[in-house]
């Protein structure tokens, strides 16, 4: 009978294989890093792909660049990052014990990932899709290009599936935060137990961070200044 | 119990200091540094990732063990990259295609 007892004194949420809730949290921490660095190494082909073929075809990437709107790209950056915020925000109050606040900034967290969809859809990805800059679906070589213009249509294939990748992660992360919004607000998540909140929070930054490096490789390519690029 | 809480005050300055170097990496783009433009644009992104993972991420406050397994996981995307471009970079190419122009269309081929 004495098991009882300590079982029902345990805080919610700990497993009963751990020594404390600060092994288990840090288990759990050290769990997710490990599936992050496995997308590191997943996003990480794309990239290594993208500096040998930017090597071998830099005037066509600079050409491909100089087709994106750097505001939208900047503009998205900053959206970005405030997400990172709210989020990074929301495991704060979970740490304080704040349930309104967690279930508002886990709110705005995915107000502010779905404002970075509609900009990458609608203003980018639709507007392209009209400039026919997208490979398989009418793309045209534009003659003003030059000899250049013959590698472009490759620089769109990464544009396309590196944003295209990261969106995913995106769409994934917002269906993730669903879930985390509808526990916060069952008051599920307490300062001793907040594991969920932390390593979903992990995700996001990651996803975070694969933008802050795709803005300036996409859209910054060889200058952005009179006559850059040639 | 003895995580670390960090104070919404430097949340609050991280984010401030990650919106100042998104301004500074879109300002840099407009002006004409030659090959720097690039090394400016990594290192810029290169430090806005470290705030992100040592704040945003609490590694500053994380174990040793965890950090290693980060180091590790950036280590191992360092020789992806490496060992690829030392292939890459020292080959002898032979001329390549201009483009697809330079295909004949499927029908040609044949008459």
């Amino acid at each position: 009978m004495a098991d009882i007892t300590v079982h029902s004194a345990h805080p919610p949420g700990f497993a009963h294989q751990f020594e404390d809730m600060q092994q288990q949290r840090e288990a759990g921490s050290l769990g997710m890093w490990v599936f992050l660095l496995t997308e590191i190494m997943f996003f990480g082909g794309l990239f290594a792909t993208y500096i040998v073929y930017r090597a071998l075809y830099q005037p066509s990437f600079e050409i491909g660049s100089h087709l994106l709107e750097v505001r939208f790209g900047a503009l998205n950056t900053a959206v970005l990052i405030g997400s990172s915020l709210t989020m990074a925000l929301a495991i704060h109050s979970a740490q304080v014990g704040m349930r309104r606040a967690q279930v508002g900034f886990l709110i705005s967290t995915m107000i502010l990932g779905a404002a970075f969809l509609a900009i990458k859809f609608t203003f980018e990805w639709h507007h392209d899709y009209l400039e026919h800059l997208v490979p398989g679906f009418g793309f045209l070589i534009r003659p003003e290009w030059g000899a250049p213009g013959a590698h472009v249509p490759m620089f769109f294939c990464f544009y396309f599936f590196m944003t295209g990748l990261h969106a995913l992660h995106m769409i994934i992360g917002i269906g993730i935060l669903t879930v985390l919004t509808i526990m916060a607000h069952r008051g599920r998540f307490s300062p001793e137990y907040y594991s969920p909140l932390e390593v979903s929070g992990l995700y996001w930054h990651f996803v975070d961070i694969v933008w802050i490096f795709l803005f300036p490789l996409l859209y910054l390519i060889g200058g952005r200044y009179a006559g850059g690029g040639h | 119990m003895s995580e670390h809480i960090v104070p919404v005050k430097l949340y609050i300055g991280i984010f401030v200091a990650l919106m100042c170097l998104t301004a500074l990496t879109t300002g840099v783009a407009y002006i004409d540094l030659g090959v720097f433009n690039t090394v400016a644009a990594l290192a810029i992104a290169v430090s806005k990732m470290l705030l992100v993972i040592l704040f945003f991420m609490h590694v500053k406050y994380s174990s040793g063990l965890t950090k290693v397994f980060i180091f590790a996981g950036f280590l191992f995307l360092a020789i992806l990259v490496t060992f690829t471009l030392a292939d890459e970079l020292t080959r002898h190419w032979s001329p390549t295609p201009t483009g697809w122009g330079m295909i004949a269309p499927f029908p040609a081929r044949f008459f």
